[in-house]
């Protein structure tokens, strides 16, 4: 009984219901003619392409900035390099990496400047964060349009310049990452290797890291600022370095989704793209000033679970188009039960 | 001429919880007469007014034991507007002004002179006009009685300090009902001419038949303007007595008393070797809120405990803020020779300086991460301890082991009550926190160790440990320490010398084993007329 008590507490209320909720669509998805196999393939995929996004969220939490909804810098900083790294024309891995080589200088200062920005609205950063997305996402959708991109793969047809809304990597690097050593069981059930790998990689250095030097003063300039000041730790590098780390994860994870996904969306495609991010690391049982690795691995997967078996299962069942309707509603809500919840004190 | 008093306390004792703050305080005032109310922080001045007044905290603590009578009558105030109906009217240190409303407003707030208005019979009388010319007229003659210079028309926010002060006098005496008047260190914010105003002012309502109680540090005030004095001390009534029956002097002694003069004899007997000057201020200020440093010379020797004392607000902790650059600081510091840079939090940890800061939940823990985490942290930033390397030195990453090890040495050392060393620092009490504190400034291995309030807010047992502590690190490993505290006692039963600060200013240095109304002479900032420096 103690040992089920713990559990609960441990795992929290939110968690347990989510995921009793996703056991439940996978138990009711073969009665309504949904396949399990290509469900379970599908949650992976998804899982592997949005995890690296998730996890970007870890250090800014970890340092006091609060989550991240400037995470559309980042993915700007992704676009940009694989928009380029088609330009070139580079294929396969060598293109993926192009892209990366590239979207990584850029994230790099755009996680410097938004650093500094955020260091002198302290106590309101998410707010901040939040326009500074929207903003640079509205300033981009004028430099889509300007930027001497030229490759025919890209611009409007019609006009010869311009980048198009949606970009095709297919004859790039599509499944670049994602497909190295991956396997099929059956005709249903894909596992994409590739993007696991790159994405416990990911988590393993961002794990070491929380547990180097920097690390450690990163997170007590989280935990109390004020100690940490008066232990001799500068907290606005700190605060700085973890929006950089931030930005450059978002980079990272946009490249990551698309070579899965297939198509780079420019314009008002990254203006949304926090949000999930940001409820799935709620949903994985951070708060908004604690993160773990933990955190982001539960999260992803229940959240993405969620998202890819309510439209196939729900929708079966009631004949209705409800998948975006329950979509917005769990990650919406999952966003405001997190910022509403009071840190209990023992 | 009275046979019953305006005000009786008697017997009045107030604990929070298991700890005693007033014990048996019995008073009375008369009509027309100032009662001078002095005592140190803490001694129980503010928990006296409080019940007096009828403060809400007073009843959600448990209340209190003893009575309190007015005109011969006894109430029990549970909260302020009974004491304002029993005509108890109390001016406050912070000011409870509406900013954007002028004087006459505020003196007459929620007792506004009234005009009849045709919506009232539907509405009810919160619809009524304000009768602007009445209430002039009644504000006017409420500052008349002041004989203050102050503009009924300006606006609050515009006025400087000492005229907000007497907007606030003027609001209680507005009030006609007011027999009574406690005035909460008035003069505190004031020049020493409006000062002399208040009292002149002071003095003419006493003569109108209002009896005041007055509040104050500033004793020579109290001299001259109050009929009788209390002095408290622990939450006791030491000196119950006219005015002309004592002296600044017999105040002072009364103050701060000589309980534990006893221990204070022990730490001469030592042999230690007090080296050269290892710390020197020069003309130190620091901008930090309410402990403003103006001008600060020190010269700290190599082996000794040295003690800054003095009253809240006069700038004791903002001496070991600034040398430690948490708060905003000029001047030279010179540590062992060498030049010390302000305003950078590293330079002086760096140098082997380390600080238990007064605030111990705000800087001085995490509150949410483990003992060990707390202990470790300042000798990892600093020092790099407790890293291992991982992948051939590549990089260096916490070496849990050892931090555990160092955490469970402290435990024992400093007798920390907790489950393990991975227990969260929140779930300690203040004493054990308080070790945690000191184990951190401890692991840096500090040359020189600042130690402000270092008993503040423990019990007992705690506050003994602590305090040997400090000693055993000074004689054992010949740790300089500088200790700030409010508690002139426990400063003098550890330390070898004792700044006081006055008004930003070190108004004298003492020997610990001068009597103890030496030191309270220096805290009252009367130092000019008789305390001699050492």
């Amino acid at each position: 009984m103690n040992a089920i008590k713990n559990f609960i507490e441990e795992a929290g209320w939110p968690r347990i219901l989510i995921a009793a909720f996703l056991v439940l669509l996978f138990v009711a998805a073969p009665f309504v003619n949904v396949r399990l196999d290509a469900s379970l393939s599908d949650t992976l995929v998804r899982f592997g392409m949005n995890g690296v996004m998730v996890l970007a969220m870890v250090p800014m939490i970890q340092s006091g900035c609060g989550l991240n909804f400037g995470l559309p810098l980042g993915i700007i900083a992704g676009l940009l390099g694989a928009v380029t790294s088609v330009e070139l024309g580079v294929q396969g891995f060598a293109g993926v990496c192009t892209a990366m080589g590239i979207a990584l200088p850029i994230a790099i200062i755009f996680g410097w400047g938004y650093g500094l920005l955020l260091n002198k609205v302290k106590g309101d950063e998410m707010m901040i964060a939040t326009y500074v997305g929207f903003s640079s996402v509205a300033i981009m959708c004028i430099m889509w349009l300007v930027l001497p991109y030229s490759s025919p793969n890209m611009v409007w047809g019609y006009a010869g310049q311009g980048l198009r809304t949606t970009i095709s990597v297919e004859e790039f690097w599509q499944n670049a990452i994602g497909g190295i050593g991956s396997f099929n069981i059956g005709e249903f059930f894909y596992f994409p290797t590739g993007m696991f790998v790159f994405f416990f990689l990911c988590c393993g250095l961002m794990a070491l890291f929380m547990r180097t030097r920097t690390g450690t003063a990163m997170t007590t300039v989280g935990s109390n600022p004020e100690y940490a000041r008066a232990s001799g730790v500068n907290i606005d590098h700190m605060r700085t370095l973890s929006v950089i780390i931030s930005t450059v994860l978002g980079a990272l994870g946009i490249i990551i989704y698309q070579q899965s996904f297939g198509f780079i969306q420019l314009y008002m495609g990254p203006f949304y793209m926090a949000f999930p991010a940001v409820a799935a690391i709620l949903i994985g049982g951070a708060s908004v000033k604690k993160a773990s690795i933990v955190n982001v691995i539960v999260g992803t997967i229940l959240f993405q679970g969620i998202l890819t078996m309510t439209p196939s299962v729900i929708n079966s069942m009631i004949q209705t188009d409800m998948s975006e309707v329950i979509r917005i509603i769990v990650s919406n809500g999952m966003i405001l039960y997190a910022l509403t919840r009071v840190t209990k004190v023992k | 001429m009275e046979t019953t008093p305006l005000l009786r306390v008697e017997g009045v004792g107030k604990a929070y919880y298991s700890n005693v703050v007033l014990k048996n305080i019995t008073f009375s005032l008369e009509e027309g007469r100032i009662l001078g109310v002095v005592g140190e922080n803490g001694a129980g001045k503010s928990t006296l007014m409080n019940i007096l007044f009828g403060m809400s905290v007073i009843e959600k603590t448990g209340g209190y034991t003893g009575s309190i009578f007015v005109n011969g009558e006894e109430v029990h105030f549970r909260r302020p507007k009974d004491a304002l109906n029993a005509g108890i009217g109390m001016v406050h240190q912070e000011f409870s002004l509406i900013p954007g409303f002028t004087v006459t407003e505020n003196i007459l707030l929620n007792r506004e002179s009234l005009n009849y208005t045709v919506a009232e019979e539907v509405f009810g009388s919160c619809l009524r006009t304000l009768n602007r010319p009445a209430m002039t007229t009644r504000a006017e003659s409420a500052i008349k009685k002041l004989n203050v210079d102050l503009d009924g028309e300006t606006l609050i926010a515009e006025l400087p300090v000492g005229h907000k002060q007497f907007t606030e006098i003027a609001r209680e005496i507005a009030n006609s009902s007011t027999k009574i008047l406690v005035l909460d260190e008035p003069t505190a914010v004031l020049t020493e001419s409006e000062a002399d105003i208040l009292l002149a002012s002071m003095r003419r309502l006493a003569d109108a038949g209002i009896a005041i109680i007055f509040i104050s540090h500033r004793l020579n005030e109290v001299l001259t303007i109050c009929d009788d004095i209390v002095v408290l001390r622990d939450g006791e009534v030491v000196l119950n007595t006219p005015t002309a029956q004592t002296s600044v002097r017999g105040m002072a002694a009364a103050m701060v008393g000589r309980k534990v003069e006893s221990i204070a004899p022990e730490n001469n007997e030592d042999t230690r070797l007090i080296g050269e000057t290892l710390l020197e201020v020069d003309h130190l200020w620091v901008d930090m809120p309410g402990e403003t440093v103006r001008n600060v010379n020190l010269a700290i020797r190599q082996g000794e405990i040295f003690g800054i004392g003095g009253l809240a607000g006069q700038g004791k902790l903002g001496i070991a803020n600034g040398i430690m650059g948490l708060a905003p600081a000029g001047g030279t510091v010179r540590f062992d020779g060498k030049p010390l840079a302000l305003n950078q939090p590293s330079a002086p940890l760096a140098a082997g300086i380390s600080a238990v800061s007064e605030d111990r939940r705000g800087v001085g823990l995490l509150l949410e991460e483990s003992i060990a985490w707390n202990i470790i942290f300042s000798a990892m930033q600093n020092q790099g301890k407790f890293l291992k390397p991982l992948a051939g030195g590549l990089v260096r990453v916490r070496d849990e082991a050892a931090i555990c090890a160092c955490a469970q040495r402290y435990i024992a050392d400093l007798e920390i009550k907790c489950v393990n060393e991975l227990q969260i620092v929140q779930e300690l009490s203040g004493g054990n926190q308080q070790k945690v504190c000191l184990a951190k400034a401890f692991e840096t291995n500090p040359r020189l160790l600042f130690v402000a309030e270092p008993t503040r807010g423990i019990d007992v047992g705690a506050k003994k440990v602590v305090l040997d502590t400090l000693q055993r690190y000074n004689r054992e490993f010949g740790m300089t320490i500088v200790m700030v505290s409010s508690e002139l006692e426990e400063l003098r039963s550890i330390c070898d010398r004792i700044a006081i600060t006055d008004r930003g200013r070190i108004a004298g240095i003492l020997p610990a084993s001068e009597p103890s109304e030496n030191f309270g002479i220096l805290m009252m900032g009367t130092a000019h007329e008789g305390a001699q420096t050492a």
